[in-house]
């Protein structure tokens, strides 16, 4: 196996870690903040998916079509901690989960009712499409290296609202204690509202950028939603340092799992067990990665400071 | 004995079908359609669905009521509605299933409980060689025949180092099972996707690495929209050939121009000749505002091979109903279609192409790839 091959893995291990960063940042600071267990952030996803794929073709800019996409689904986002999430704080998780569930089933299906059950078209930008030569000869994506670019500036935005703002002041405080916060005259509902958006906007924006790479579709949002969970676990919740990690740990994991494995198992087996086996252990390494980090630290790799006080 | 008494019964039975056809003309049947109709293959099993009640419409036909129920890809769903549409709604004949994986979780017992079934999609190899039985018909293809057509042009267009790849479950591996048997050149990499894998980055990049001379990859629904996408984006420039499933109306349009020239074979198509066909593609247009797939063509074919049952005999005589479905005794679309042995289809697979007609992207026929052409695993079933 050449070493062009391994570094082409490694940068798709990247863009798939980024991608999913971008969905477990919103999850996990509405998590840490405001203590909610949120199923329907895969919906945001597909919304901000559709928004875009809706846009780009009415107006024939992808990049209309992206803004369209973050803005439809931060949008959707605070409407939906305005008029639901908002009673669900002080109930326990059960019924958290109970009630985004049922979000989930509403935007499906509420979806399929405005759009049909055809997939979408959204395709990648002309002036991203095919490949670009990096260095030693090694071709890559120029869209899946704009994924990539994006996604890290994005953790460098998330960096700076947090720990240089008074926004992320306030973010940080509420999720330390948010009676005290509240009682200093922080309109504390103002503030979760604001993250719930800003999560919105990112899912919103992953699943654009992904829906112009595989398929605009009714459901895109909820295998990608258990990646992020799995994500936020191994991160610690609440922490973005600890999603960001946790993504590009879960994105390298998945990619060089799948391609390697498979050629490990054809080192001392016939071909088609060895490459059955090997996928099949492939799409369990996560999980396995998951379990070894809950044994070990049940808290996660990075758990956000405000809650490992207790 | 034994013999004299079934034609006895049977020809009873056919004298008060007469009888009754006479007087009420109302046989009630019951059809429950297991499908999928949410998350990422709901496009599948809604042209399924859409395509069964177009005949149902066609037809006039009041005398069978049918229930929907959808599974949402996950087999633990379709085990509890099969349940409940056999015990409590007795249902006489099940129907739908769209993935061959939920099929082994639900048709085994199904039939072997003395409900039909008859599959108008998923064809897995074990309901067609030692697992296949008198109840199971299935009315679309075994899952590995549309792949064995196109190993079979694959030789055909000199192809020889073909990089295969399929999701990993029975009717992925049945698919890179088909295209072997017929493939006579070597396999430049063999690949198991996951199930619902959207991103395609880990394996194009492989084949990129590879010395393959062609692409064959089993990918149905929104997997193949990303897969495509994708490809198209790497400068990976091979041929790719696949079966329809990865190529049908339902996803072309999403695919865009990348899918246009790519060679994929199929057991139906928009432009086969034959007047129940015109028929269809026309009423189904015109009904849902959207060209047929092959998928909506199984669900018409298959609710006709019911219609044609019932019209014969009542479902109470299961033995004689079992024998009209047998006889496909019906204007199928794909044109000439009978059952094997093994109640599994023998008809032509043919290879089509993806066309351009207007701004709308569909299949033409280039040939037919295999002529009457029956399963590998009919010689293993003794019914």
């Amino acid at each position: 196996m050449s070493t062009l091959l391994i570094a082409e893995q490694v940068l798709n291990g990247l863009q798939l870690g980024v991608t999913l960063f971008l969905m477990a940042a919103g999850l996990t600071l509405v998590f840490g903040v405001m203590g909610l267990i949120n199923l329907a952030h895969g919906s945001l996803y597909m919304i901000g998916a559709f928004c875009c794929a809706f846009v780009s073709v009415e107006t024939g800019s992808f990049f209309l079509g992206l803004l369209a996409g973050m803005a439809g689904a931060a949008v959707a986002g605070a409407l939906l901690e305005m008029v639901v999430m908002q009673r669900l704080y002080a109930r326990d998780h059960l019924d958290q989960v109970l009630a985004t569930f049922a979000l989930i089933l509403i935007a499906s299906e509420g979806t399929r009712w405005v759009f049909g059950d055809v997939p979408l078209f959204l395709d990648v930008p002309e002036a991203f499409s095919g490949t670009i030569e990096l260095i030693g000869g090694l071709t890559y994506s120029k869209y899946r290296l704009l994924i990539i670019f994006v996604g890290l500036l994005v953790a460098l935005g998330l960096y700076w609202l947090i720990a240089r703002t008074r926004l992320g002041m306030r973010i940080r405080a509420g999720e330390s204690d948010r009676e005290m916060i509240a009682a200093l005259g922080v309109n504390i509902r103002l503030v979760y509202t604001i993250v719930f958006a800003l999560g919105a906007a990112l899912a919103g924006l992953a699943g654009s950028m992904v829906g112009a790479l595989s398929s605009v579709q009714v459901g895109m949002g909820e295998p990608v939603l258990i990646l992020a969970f799995v994500v936020i676990v191994i991160g610690g919740i609440g922490s973005v340092k600890g999603a960001l990690i946790g993504a590009l740990l879960v994105g390298l994991v998945d990619t060089l799992g799948r391609v390697f494995l498979p050629s490990f198992f054809q080192l001392f087996m016939n071909n088609s067990d060895a490459t059955t086996l090997g996928s099949s252990l492939a799409s369990m390494a996560i999980y396995v990665v998951m379990a070894i980090v809950l044994a070990v630290r049940p808290q996660g790799l990075f758990p956000a400071t405000g809650t490992s006080s207790a | 004995m034994k013999k004299t008494v079934l034609a006895a019964t049977t020809a009873v039975s056919v004298a008060m079908l007469s009888l009754a056809a006479a007087t009420t003309a109302s046989a009630e049947l019951k059809v429950g359609m297991i499908t999928t109709l949410s998350g990422g293959g709901a496009s599948l099993g809604v042209d399924v669905r859409d395509g069964f009640q177009l005949a149902l419409k066609m037809a006039g036909d009041q005398q069978i009521e049918l229930l929907i129920e959808d599974d949402g890809r996950k087999p633990e769903n379709a085990v509890k509605i099969a349940d409940k549409f056999i015990s409590s709604d007795k249902v006489d004949v099940l129907t739908g299933i769209i993935w061959s994986n939920l099929a082994m979780a639900v048709v085994p017992k199904t039939v072997r409980g003395g409900t039909f079934y008859i599959s108008p999609n998923a064809g897995p190899s074990a309901l067609a060689g030692k697992g296949c039985h008198e109840n199971y018909f299935n009315a679309a293809w075994q899952n590995d025949n549309l792949h064995e057509a196109m190993g079979n042009y694959a030789n055909d267009a000199g192809y020889s180092k073909s990089f295969i790849l399929a999701p990993n479950y029975p009717a992925g591996k049945d698919a890179l099972t088909g295209y072997k048997r017929f493939y006579k050149g070597d396999a430049a990499g063999e690949i198991y996707t996951k199930l619902g894998q959207t991103d395609y980055a880990a394996e194009i990049a492989q084949i990129k690495n590879s010395d393959a001379d062609s692409v064959f990859f089993f990918l149905p629904g929104g997997m193949g929209i990303a897969f495509m996408k994708q490809y198209a984006q790497s400068g990976v420039d091979l041929p790719v050939l696949g079966p329809a499933f990865s190529f049908d109306q339902g996803i072309l349009g999403a695919v865009g121009d990348a899918a246009l020239g790519v060679k994929n074979s199929s057991q139906w198509s928009k432009d086969l000749p034959n007047p129940a066909n015109k028929a269809f593609v026309e009423a189904f247009t015109e009904e849902y505002g959207r060209l047929p797939s092959l998928y909506a063509s199984q669900g018409f074919d298959t609710a006709n091979l019911i219609l044609s049952a019932a019209a014969k005999t009542e479902v109470s005589d299961k033995a004689a109903f079992r024998d009209a479905l047998r006889a496909a005794d019906f204007e199928s679309v794909r044109g000439d279609f009978s059952f094997g042995p093994n109640h599994h289809p023998i008809q032509n697979i043919y290879v089509r192409e993806v066309i351009k007609e207007g701004d709308v992207l569909t299949n033409k026929i280039v040939s037919t790839g295999l002529e009457d052409h029956s399963d590998a695993y009919a010689v293993d079933c003794k019914m």
